[in-house]
């Protein structure tokens, strides 16, 4: 008889899980997948570029229901877990169904962190962070004028680009100066700002908000400092933080994160997590390119091969959806110690800087030209000696190559 | 082209005194080409020459009088210039006033300076750059044939067996005669070239045989030739008895001081076999022609060396026949003009001694004057030590630089600015000698100006005016004469045409003659000013009895000495003045390069002529480098007992070891520290006053600033602050060598001061390892570039220079620029479907049909495409079913 295997999560980690073992082990599990979402499993990533028009629905569906079938799983699709019974080995879904399980993987994701503000249940405030929430301001920008995005991150900009493309007159809030500064270093966030800005976004930076005010739809948001901007749509994009209710109420044992080990499994043996539910020696995961390698260390203990082990690396960003290349990985800030190499042609909005700390590159930040982004990656993974290549290595590899 | 003018002229340059077509279109551009008439060159033309058009901007030119820093009339100029030559000679007699003039004027501009000077002012004080440059080969010449005559032809070059080319660059001075050499070798492999040097320079190139010789041991080499030839028995005994004296002595000499090819060899650290081929080849070869020039003539010996070798020619009665003789090329266009005309302060006119009573007479007779000088004036390096004494209180300085080319520069430049009255008749305003004069006065430049040239073979051609005088500049012969009219002396300088000058000198030169003056161009002297006009090439002499002019002098083996024989000079080598010592143990050599004339206020104009070497170098041997510590590209110091100077380091297997080579070229405008005239010793020969420029003692120090760099701009910059700069004008740019002592310390606004701030910036800094550079572009032009860097390794230039052609900058010019060279190329992998690993659909189309990718899996496999966030997976679909 065949073992049962659970996955709560119908995400892009899960489904990547399940991917891998159907790859290693198509016999091996009895597959059971439960999703909040009521779809298959789609690209999450990918829903900038629906917002922004580039994309339909259809084509950021990873897998349809009629793949489940062909691979004999069972998918239920809108259904919540609310309760893990790890004695009998048994998931309790909202609406009452039960499923056994031999192995369970948790792969409940993040939620978006919302503020804790006056005026944050009103009508036309939402997150950024499923269909749900792209179909929302789609429909809003038919209707509405006056969107705001507080939160000028990598996730904010990427809503306010598409509400800009769909018609909206878009502001950002963001409380610092520096725009996306988990990707860009002061210069940089300036290019794009004002890189925004010609593309008419607006920005209201080292704003703190206060309040949104409204009756039942949003209409105002007001600062501490006590301006007002008029706000039809509110989208709240100040980050994500795992979604560990239900493991947390299982009694699994959490911190920021579900904590997993070097092969994904959680403190209960018999249960996995993966993605951005979890904590992996301290640290917590939001891009694809971990959560990928997670499913495939994870899938190699489920099918008892058992010699895979998690390292996590140093992670690079590429943005694309508001038409700006960046790349940006490792220390691009550059801390004492360090030293820079800067490449700037501002008039065309191009910005480049290396990193570099024992003659290895420790940090890369590209903004407008990325063409090199992944070559300097794989020198500072490799941690490769720069120096000989110093000179020219900012002009990109085919000017250090022509040195043979 | 049938709207097109062509005019028949000279090349202003060096002395083999090309014919050029001057072509001039409708649209009002001039082009040059060789003139296929003209006997020197037959059609072709050097780099120089034929950047000749470039040269002809307004730009720089100096085209109005001035006084005092202000613009004035030229009645107004002539009248200060006349007023204060006056006060001067009246103050304290003729000697204190002074021309400096130069090989650059045409030979009536020469005569009427001389005529006014020594026949009128009545001082001989005029003295010509040609002192610094053949005034040795005129003393050697004059002491061997009594006269100041160059036996043969360059045809002799074409005929001979053995050309040896002695102390001469040929290649790069003399490109054309050079040029005629290499045809020559080439439809005759039989004929040898010797190549006497201390460099292995680009004329080696054709030698069989090249002897690097020790510098300054010529005369040593030649006396040891005399001694073989005797000892060889190859002596010519019955033209030596008839038609010389003096070579018993001159034996007796050669063999104390070089008794055998051993001593000879050892003297001039040569090998023994080369020594003896040399010999050998030499007495074995009757068709023989030595060609000598600075190598020579530059040394406080030059008379001595010049006479050395002429020895050996009449030892061997190898002289006054075709394929043979001892041939000195000269350096500039008419240095032979001013030698004719007597524009050497020890000299009188037309080839006639001051101090011969005869002369003087017949000199004063013939100007109608009673003040005629007759006692030899000073010479170009005393004339400026009589300048620093206050003997001489006013100078003229005509067509030439001083401050530039005189050893000793920066005393010069000191002694000038000392000088109560300094009068300037320039073509250029940028020369250094023009910014300390008093009175300037704008002379008409080659184009604009006629007159006739003399070129190293005694052949007369017309220089003609094809350009119209810009501005308010005059013939330099009108000035004079102008001020010679203004000074009270009227009748003998009321010329109205170039030709008439050139008549009355023709005329002198045939006054009373009767065959005694190597120099008769009496039968020119009735021509008419049409005929004068059509004049073609000629060689002097040209008499009565020679209407066509005169290939080849000597052939009646008669000289002008007063038996009528040659005099084999009896000559005890000597070694140059100033020995190496251990503060200065390098010997400095000066010279040409290729692409640049005189002091660069010409050829520096054309983009072209800067891009061959486009610094002050100095060449030095891997060993010497070594040594001081010095690589090639750095910079170095170099510093003698009298100056210093800075210059890019050239390490090269072709200089000899404990020599240095750095060019003459460089002046104020084009470089901070680059005049090399400022190290040189101020030495010269006893006979001919020529200065040791070949030979001074320096040290050389490697130089390391803060910082070395170069910028770029399309329209020149104010001069750098920094110790080092050299400025090159390339196509569409101005190119500058920078380096600095002062560490910058931010370095955008620096650049932004340099450069202006108007346009799109583009940075690069690396400033741990202190580099920085930036390029602005205007309207997709690109503009102007900076480069800086620690160390003098920075990219070559050529890919950027190149740039500034570009009507527009590209996008990957504009992403490679601050690398300063295009990338490699890399394929073109076309556009990216999968951005997170950058791969093209070029790359997976041939995956695919390669046959090595079948399905979205093995993309990924093979290349990675699709295997991160999988957005481009439709596409990877799209693109197998295609």
């Amino acid at each position: 008889m065949k073992q049962k295997l659970v996955l709560i999560g119908n995400g892009m980690a899960g489904m990547r899980t399940v991917d891998e073992l159907l790859k290693l082990s198509p016999d091996k599990f009895e597959i059971t997948v439960f999703g909040a979402e009521p779809h298959g499993n789609y690209n999450r990533i990918m829903l900038s570029p629906v917002l922004a028009g580039d994309k339909q629905l259809s084509e950021i569906i990873i897998n349809d229901l009629q793949w489940y079938e062909d691979n004999k799983i069972t998918l239920y699709t809108g259904k919540t877990i609310t309760k893990i019974d790890r004695v009998n080995q048994q998931v309790i879904s909202d609406d009452g169904i039960t499923s056994d399980y031999d192995r369970l993987i948790i792969a409940t994701g993040s939620l978006p962190v919302l503020l804790d503000i006056p005026g944050k249940q009103l009508e036309g405030v939402i997150s950024f962070r499923d269909i749900n929430d792209v179909n929302v301001m789609i429909k809003t920008a038919k209707t509405h004028k006056n969107a705001i995005v507080i939160g000028g991150g990598l996730l904010g900009l990427e809503a306010a680009n598409g509400l800009m493309i769909q018609g909206m007159n878009v502001s950002v809030v963001h409380r610092s100066n520096t725009l996306m500064s988990q990707q860009l270093d002061q210069e940089a966030a300036d290019l794009m700002r004002e890189e925004l800005e010609q593309k008419g976004m607006h920005f209201l930076l080292n704003h703190h908000t206060e309040a949104l005010l409204g009756d039942d739809r949003v209409e105002k948001i007001r600062f501490k400092d006590g301006t007002e901007v008029a706000a039809d749509l509110v989208v709240m994009a100040i980050g994500v933080r795992p979604n560990i209710t239900l493991a947390k109420a299982s009694g699994i044992q959490c911190d920021r994160g579900i904590l997993v080990d070097d092969t994904l499994q959680t403190y209960t043996p018999t249960i996995y997590a993966v993605g951005e539910c979890v904590q992996h020696r301290n640290k917590t995961f939001g891009l694809v390119a971990p959560l990928f390698e997670q499913a495939r260390v994870c899938a190699n203990h489920l099918v008892d091969m058992g010699f895979a082990s998690y390292v996590s690396a140093v992670t690079s960003t590429k943005l694309k959806v508001t038409g700006i290349n960046l790349f940006s990985a490792g220390d691009y800030v550059g801390v004492d110690g360090t030293e820079s190499i800067i490449f700037k042609d501002v008039s065309r909005h191009i910005y480049k800087k290396l990193v570099i700390k024992n003659n290895t590159i420790v940090g890369i930040l590209l903004y407008g030209e990325t063409t090199d982004g992944l070559w300097y990656f794989s020198l500072l993974t490799e941690g490769q000696n720069i120096s000989d290549i110093r000179e020219n290595i900012l002009f990109g590899q085919q000017h250090v190559e022509e040195q043979g | 082209m049938a709207n097109s003018k062509i005019s028949l002229t000279t090349c202003p340059y060096c002395g083999v005194g090309c014919g050029v077509q001057a072509i001039q279109e409708k649209d009002g551009s001039t082009s040059v080409k060789g003139d296929k008439g003209h006997p020197a060159n037959f059609g072709r033309l050097c780099s120089k020459g034929s950047a000749l058009a470039d040269t002809l901007g307004l730009e720089g030119r100096l085209l109005y009088p001035h006084v005092n820093g202000e613009r004035t009339s030229w009645d107004t100029a002539l009248d200060a210039v006349t007023k204060g030559l006056t006060k001067v000679i009246e103050q304290h007699g003729a000697d204190a006033v002074a021309f400096y003039v130069s090989g650059q004027l045409l030979t009536e501009d020469y005569y009427v300076a001389n005529k006014l000077m020594k026949g009128f002012i009545g001082s001989a004080n005029i003295d010509t750059n040609s002192r610094l440059c053949m005034s040795s080969a005129v003393a050697g010449y004059k002491r061997a044939f009594g006269s100041d005559s160059v036996p043969g032809n360059y045809k002799d070059l074409e005929l001979a067996d053995l050309i040896v080319i002695e102390g001469s660059n040929t290649a790069w001075c003399h490109p054309i005669v050079y040029q005629r050499i290499v045809k020559a070798k080439q439809d005759r492999p039989n004929l040898k070239i010797v190549v006497i040097d201390p460099r292995k320079t680009p004329t080696c190139d054709i030698a069989d045989l090249h002897l690097p010789i020790k510098p300054g041991s010529d005369a040593t080499l030649f006396n040891g030739l005399l001694s073989y030839i005797s000892q060889q028995q190859h002596v010519d005994w019955a033209f030596v008895n008839q038609h010389t004296e003096g070579f018993a002595e001159a034996l007796i000499s050669a063999e104390k001081s070089a008794k055998n090819v051993t001593q000879v060899a050892q003297r001039c650290e040569l090998t023994e076999q080369d020594v003896s081929r040399f010999f050998q080849l030499f007495v074995n070869t009757e068709k023989v022609v030595t060609l000598y020039s600075q190598g020579v003539n530059q040394s406080s010996s030059g008379t001595d060396k010049s006479n050395s070798i002429i020895n050996c020619h009449l030892a061997t009665g190898r002289i006054g026949k075709p394929a043979m003789g001892p041939f000195s090329i000269t350096g500039q266009p008419n240095a032979m003009g001013g030698r004719e005309v007597g524009a050497l302060s020890n000299q009188l006119a037309a080839h006639m001694e001051l101090d011969n009573p005869i002369h003087h007479d017949l000199v004063s007779r013939f100007w109608q004057t009673d003040n005629l000088a007759s006692v030899a004036g000073t010479q170009a390096v005393d004339m400026f030590e009589e300048i620093a004494n206050g003997n001489i209180k006013a100078i003229w300085v005509i067509a030439t630089n001083p401050v530039v080319t005189l050893p000793n520069a920066d005393k010069v430049l000191k002694t000038i600015e000392m000088c109560d009255l300094v009068i300037v008749s320039e073509c250029e305003y940028n020369t250094g000698t023009v910014a300390r004069a008093n009175i300037l006065l704008p002379a008409l430049a080659w184009g604009e100006k006629c007159g006739t040239v003399t070129n190293s073979e005694r052949r007369i051609s017309h220089q003609r005016q094809f350009l119209p005088s810009p501005g308010e500049a005059k013939k330099d012969w009108w000035i004079l004469a102008q001020v010679a009219q203004r000074m009270g002396f009227g009748d003998a300088f009321n010329y109205q045409t170039t030709a008439e000058i050139f008549r009355e000198h023709a005329a002198l030169s045939g006054f009373e003659n009767e065959g005694q003056r190597d120099f008769d161009i009496s039968g020119l002297a009735s021509m008419t000013d049409d005929e004068y006009a059509e004049l073609l090439p000629i060689q002097w002499p040209v008499t009565d009895q020679k209407p066509n002019g005169t290939q080849r002098l000597f052939e009646d083996k008669q000289f002008f000495t007063a038996s009528g024989k040659a005099k084999i000079i009896a000559i005890t080598p000597r070694a140059p003045v100033n020995k190496t010592s251990k503060e200065y143990p390098i010997i400095l050599n000066t010279g040409r390069v290729r692409d640049q004339w005189h002091t660069m206020t010409r050829t520096a104009r054309s983009a072209r002529l800067n891009a061959h070497i486009s610094e002050p170098i100095m060449q030095i041997h891997p060993t010497d480098a070594k040594k001081y510590d010095l690589n090639h590209g750095a910079l170095a110091q170099l510093d003698s007992q009298w100056g210093d100077m800075l210059t890019r380091v050239v390490v090269t297997e072709e200089q000899r070891i404990g020599s240095v080579f750095v060019p003459m070229h460089w002046n104020f405008f084009m470089s901070s520290k680059g005049r090399v005239n400022a190290l040189v010793n101020p030495v010269v020969d006893p006979i001919s006053g020529q200065p040791e420029s070949k030979h001074t003692p320096i040290k050389v120090v490697s130089y390391q600033p803060a910082w070395y760099g170069f910028m770029f701009s399309r329209t020149p910059l104010t001069p750098v602050d920094s110790p080092y700069w050299v400025k090159i004008k390339g196509e569409q740019f101005w190119r500058y060598e920078i380096a600095g002592e002062k560490a910058i310390d931010d370095f955008p606004s620096w650049a932004k001061k340099q450069l202006g701030e108007k346009g799109e910036w583009l940075e690069f800094s690396d400033l741990s390892a202190k580099r920085f550079r930036a390029g602005k572009i205007i309207d997709n032009r690109l503009e102007s570039i900076v480069f800086i860097s620690a160390d003098y390794g920075l990219p070559t230039r050529s890919w950027l220079s190149q740039l500034f052609s570009e009507q527009t900058i590209s996008d990957e010019m504009r992403m490679s620029l601050l690398a300063g060279k295009p990338g490699a190329g890399l394929p073109d992998t076309g556009s990216v479907v999968c951005a997170c690993f950058g791969v093209g659909e070029n790359t997976i189309k041939e995956a695919i049909s390669g046959g090595s990718a079948k399905t979205v899996d093995d993309i990924g496999t093979l290349l990675k495409a699709g295997t991160n966030c999988g957005s481009c997976i439709p596409e990877l679909k799209k693109i197998i079913s295609a």
